[in-house]
């Protein structure tokens, strides 16, 4: 399994999105969030986007106030993940036109199902915007 | 009332009300959240659906960003999936995939809607089912749903096709046998012309071929295909991934991709995919050197780019390449070092990891010096980050590295005078280790265990004191080099050694003991005055020391000697004082050596001072370990109280004499010098270091039944309470005073309260059958090397002059003078210093996952209950084989030769006589009543393989049927 898990953290430190591939318990997750939030937070600037913590390789981007962060597999290549994430930012930046924090709190269903759309069982499946935006336009078109 | 809840079910609040509300919300979040969930429980017991689904979809939200358990409503998220609506449907599968676990109970409600909606036309529902099935399948969702999952592996909607194909994953990793039907059909997607398919496909493959790479070897010219064709950089990092496993395992392969993947190197603008190329050339394909110097030539663009993400990975591809291809990270050595002082601490320890590969015994002293100065400067972590890898590097492999054992004991002395170390544990093993494994080192062990000790200051720090028992056990253990045993005493008497915990306070007892019994020991030799006086490890230095010692302070010693209740008032000072006093006793060693002729004749003289001096040294440990008695800790007070009655019995012979002539004190007293003797036999025992196989060579005494299950220990336990740990922290320290015949065991029972005697003997009677019967615990084997065993010096000695050889080269590469001796011999034993490499291969974790799909692969579909390992199958699999892998009777030699190469245990031909081995192999192991590995191997897959329980079952049988086959590699490869 590639990607583990991806949350969506903003400034502060609370979660925004968190989606798992794996199943963990609410505390287990709880605590998993906490651990990488203080330690990604942390860091600067000038440091890179890569943090190991426990047998996750977790790889992170800022965007304003939302912190991208993405656990995947030891072997994961970590730029490939980076770009993931700039893919993410793109397809909802396209969908919310300019997204901000706000948007993925009250959208938050269709920010899950971008992600859905994009990774399954921890595997990319999908890398095209449009392809993963139609869904979303026909379900919207309908309901 | 009734009014009311008209109102909640017309105006319920939607999820962004819900929102909203808890942005304004005054009341605290948690308490908000309380009552939202509150308001939500009331709410999803509902029967209008859009109130139901409402309440579930605010349900999922809290749960996942505010972490509200919602496992209680998973019956309702069954309810909202059946609905009819699509916006209901799609809310209650949401929540099912992020609430659903294995022990789910309503979990086996869901599978015929699953199936429905699998088979639904509108695309949008299966893949709703799809996505929930990928995270929740269990094996039976994975059993019931598999034809589902089949059809649509075919389906020409592209957009159902891609995820069905990506939750074949999480089927066949749950239910394996479902690759016998779908297994095809998602071969045929590989070489699907979309683009979307392929992508999906491909990141299934990595998975499984990350697990067991062996069996998808026969799928190599399909991921060659890609490899070449594709143009979506994501993919290609895929097939890159899993070439990397693949090439390993079949070297034609490595020369027939080794081009295209230099090509992409080469012309890829991406970063990630040059990477990825870098790293697949570096791990799989590092025999080709051309592909080698130019990912080592991409790595070196990395190392000193501007972006932090590119310099670390650039020093990870450099730590992948370091064990083969050394050229490389030495080549990028500057960019290396500067790294180590990067504002990230990652980069920082990647480099270091790099640095400390690099490191020869040339030039490890240098390197050392420097990051121990780098390490006074860096913060805490990092600086330990330093300090680790110094330790792990020097001490791996038997201090290969280490030429110059005073000056790594002296680095070891130095690092834990680093204020922020915080490697205690492993400094320690290392000074007791290198104690007993260096002679030639042991001088600077004492000399660096008494600057530690003599320290008052290090007591208060809690981080040192694992050091300091190691210091103080090598300051008594080694007594004999030190230059001046009252001075240790002194260090290992001072009172701040109260702030030390009680069992590292016992070592420190210990070792003035046996410091002790060495003055006494030279005391009476030279009361002796025969010729043999220091010919063994006394040398003439010894009495000068002393006799220096005794000018520089007789006279405060003596004023001490005389008062013994007033000692404590001139003891502290002198001890703070340490440092000018240190000076004067080397100036006095050079004044002692210029006069040394003279001694001889001054020798009555000195023999008084001595005198002064053990006397007074007897009435310090009688002052400070008194109190000592009342001790909470039992190692402590019993140490303390063995000492205190040989000093007592001690001083009393020897006052006895001190005012009278010389002739009396010649006639010498035997009793004292009879136990001196004795006890100073038992310490000059060399210990040796200890064998990590050792407790395995003890037989297990016949008679004694040694049971799998514990549980009935319990009881025991519970009703004695056993002396707590002060045994654990002990070490290889405790073997020396304890007399090798009392286990363990009998040692706890006899440090106990005495009162609780008689309960024990009651105790033991009852439960005698897990204590070793006393008089067998002595029996060794024959095979177990003793600490001085002839065979292993011998061994020694070997190895000695192979280093002599390698030292000598060293000396050629190296500036530095200082270091013109041989490097001192280190005891090695046989076998197990280092903890042996398990023997046994893991069992892969999903060996009835890649079973089936070399079944499939290799087109053996007989069904699933065959047995795979029949010699016979070759030809029923060469029919079947698909058209594409052309078998021809080339392959066929080629399978023969591939046999051939494969190591023995796996190849078919050897499976009869491995079989034959092992049986009798277990056949001996139980007459030792030891249990094998073998019934390990068998009860493991009993319990791992819960599912496929028929193969299982069928494996449990015959065990050594498991040969895993030699796929067929296709015709293009050569």
């Amino acid at each position: 399994m590639g990607i583990r898990f991806v949350l969506m953290v903003n400034k502060q430190g609370q979660t925004r999105l968190a989606q798992y591939y794996e199943y963990l318990t609410l505390e287990e997750r709880r605590a998993l969030e906490g651990e990488i939030v203080r330690k990604c937070l942390a860091r600067n600037e000038q440091q890179c986007s890569f943090v190991e913590h426990r047998n996750y390789k977790i790889v992170y981007r800022r965007y304003a106030s939302l912190f991208f962060l993405v656990g995947v597999d030891d072997d994961e290549n970590e730029l490939a993940i980076l770009e993931f994430i700039h893919l993410l930012v793109e397809t909802m930046d396209r969908h919310f036109g300019n997204v901000c924090e706000l948007d993925i709190m009250f959208h938050l269903e269709k920010a899950h199902f971008m992600l859905e759309e994009m990774v399954m069982n921890g595997c990319i499946v999908e890398t095209n915007k449009s392809n993963i935006l139609t869904p979303i336009q026909l379900m919207d078109k309908t309901s | 009332m009734a009014g009311s809840s008209i109102m909640e079910n017309l105006f319920q609040r939607s999820l962004e009300d819900l929102i909203k509300a808890m942005r304004l919300q005054l009341i605290g979040e948690s308490t908000f959240i309380s009552k939202a969930t509150e308001e939500i429980r009331r709410e999803i017991k509902s029967t209008d659906q859009q109130t139901k689904s409402t309440a579930l979809h605010k349900l999922s939200y809290l749960s996942s960003v505010h972490g509200v358990d919602m496992s209680w409503a998973s019956f309702h998220v069954v309810e909202v999936m059946s609905s009819s609506k699509f916006a209901h449907k799609r809310i209650g599968y949401h929540a099912a995939a992020q609430s659903f676990n294995d022990d789910t109970p309503v979990l086996l409600l869901i599978t015929n809607q699953l199936r429905k909606d699998l088979s639904s036309t509108n695309e949008f529902e299966v893949s709703l089912a799809l996505d929930l099935l990928s995270r929740i399948a269990t094996l039976d969702l994975a059993r019931d749903l598999t034809t589902e999952v089949f059809k649509l592996l075919a389906t020409a909607r592209v957009f159902v096709r891609k995820k069905a194909i990506a939750v074949v994953l999480r089927v066949f990793d749950k239910y394996p046998d479902a690759v016998r039907v779908c297994f095809k059909r998602l071969v045929e997607n590989l070489e699907s012309s979309d683009p979307q398919v392929v992508t999906a496909v491909i990141g299934v493959f990595c998975e499984l071929a990350a697990k067991d790479p062996r069996s998808y070897l026969p799928l190599a010219p399909e991921f060659y295909r890609i490899l070449i064709d594709s143009k979506n950089n994501w993919v290609l990092i895929k097939v890159l991934k899993v070439f990397a496993k693949l090439a390993p395992l079949e070297h034609r392969l490595g020369k027939r991709i080794v081009e295209p993947v230099c090509d992409h190197m080469r012309r890829s603008g991406a970063k990630s995919l040059v990477f990825e190329c870098v790293r697949t050339v570096l791990t799989g394909l590092s025999d080709y050197d051309s592909a080698v110097q130019l990912a080592v030539e991409k790595v070196r663009e990395l190392v000193v780019d501007q972006d932090p993400n590119l310099r670390y990975l650039g020093l990870q591809a450099l730590s992948v390449a370091a064990p083969k291809h050394l050229w490389a990270v030495l080549e990028n050595k500057e960019a290396v070092v500067k790294s180590l002082s990067d504002d990230d601490l990652n980069i920082k320890i990647e480099s270091l990891r790099l640095l400390m590969a690099m490191v020869s015994e040339s030039h490890v002293a240098d390197i050392s010096k420097v990051l121990l100065n780098y390490a006074l400067k860096s913060d805490p972590g990092f600086c330990n980050e330093i300090l680790d890898s110094i330790l792990k590097t020097c001490c791996n492999n038997v201090y290969e590295i280490v030429v110059d054992f005073d000056w790594y004991v002296s680095l070891l002395g130095e690092m834990a005078m680093i204020p922020n170390c915080q490697n205690g544990e492993e400094i320690e093993n290392q000074l007791v280790d290198i104690g007993m494994r260096v002679k030639d080192a042991r001088m600077e062990l004492v000399r660096v265990g008494r600057d530690l000790l003599i320290d008052p200051a290090l007591l208060g720090n809690v981080h040192l004191h694992r050091i300091l028992c190691a210091a103080a056990w090598v300051a008594g253990e080694y007594v004999e080099f030190a230059s001046n045993p009252f001075e240790l005493v002194d260090a290992l008497l001072q009172p701040r050694t109260s702030l030390l915990p009680p069992s590292i306070r016992a070592v420190y007892i210990n070792s003035v003991l046996k410091i002790l019994i060495f003055c006494l020991d030279c005391y009476l030799l030279q009361n002796d005055g025969s010729g043999s006086l220091y010919s063994g490890n006394l040398d003439g230095r010894q009495s000068e020391l002393f006799s220096v010692k005794n000018d520089t302070e007789a006279t405060e010693l003596a004023t001490c000697g005389g008062s013994n209740y007033e000692q404590d008032v001139g003891f502290n000072p002198r001890n703070t004082a340490e440092p000018s006093e240190d000076l004067s006793v080397e100036n006095g060693i050079d004044r002692a050596a210029m006069h040394g002729k003279t001694f001889t004749s001054n020798l009555l003289e000195k023999k008084n001072s001595m005198q002064e001096s053990i006397v007074s040294l007897l009435n310090r440990i009688e002052l400070i370990f008194g109190p000592l008695i009342a001790n909470q800790d039992v190692e402590v007070l019993e140490r303390a109280q063995n000492i205190l009655s040989l000093v007592q019995l001690i001083k009393e012979e020897i006052i006895d004499n001190s005012g009278q002539s010389v002739d009396i004190m010649e006639k010498k007293d035997t009793r004292v010098s009879a136990i001196i003797n004795s006890m100073r036999d038992a310490f000059t025992t060399e210990l040796g270091p200890v064998s990590i196989s050792a407790q395995g060579r003890v037989a297990v005494p016949d008679g004694l039944v040694l049971k799998d299950n514990l549980d009935d220990l319990q009881e025991i336990c519970g009703d004695t309470e056993l002396p707590s740990s002060s045994f654990g922290t002990g070490g290889p320290h405790l073997t020396t005073n304890s007399d090798a015949s009392s286990s363990n065991l009998l040692n706890n029972e006899e440090s106990g309260p005495l009162n609780e005697c008689t309960s024990l003997i009651e105790h033991r009677k009852r439960h005698g059958l897990y204590y070793l019967p006393t008089e067998k615990s002595e029996i060794v084997p024959d095979e177990y090397p003793r600490a001085n065993d002839p065979k292993s010096n011998s061994n020694v000695n070997d190895e000695a002059a192979e280093l002599v050889k390698l030292t000598e080269q060293s000396l050629l590469l190296k500036k530095r003078t200082n270091q013109t001796k041989p490097r001192p011999v280190v005891v090695k034993l046989d076998d197990g210093d280092i903890a042996p490499i398990s023997v046994k291969r893991p069992e892969p974790r999903d060996d009835s996952l890649s079973g089936a799909i070399k079944d499939v692969l290799l087109g053996n579909e007989t069904g699933p209950s065959v047995s795979r390992s029949y010699p016979s199958d070759k030809s029923s699999r060469k029919q079947t084989e698909k058209k594409k892998l052309s078998t021809n009777g080339r392959s066929e030699m080629k399978e023969n030769e591939v046999d051939a190469e494969k190591p023995d245990p796996e190849s078919p031909n050897s499976s009869s006589k491995n079989h034959g081995h092992s049986k009798h192999r277990r056949h001996r192991v139980k007459e030792k009543s030891v249990e094998g590995e073998e019934h390990d191997q068998r009860g493991k897959k009993k319990s791992g393989h819960h599912h496929g329980r028929r193969k299982t079952h069928q494996r449990a049988k015959s065990p050594l049927n498991v040969v895993s086959q030699t796929p067929v590699i296709p015709d293009f490869l050569l």
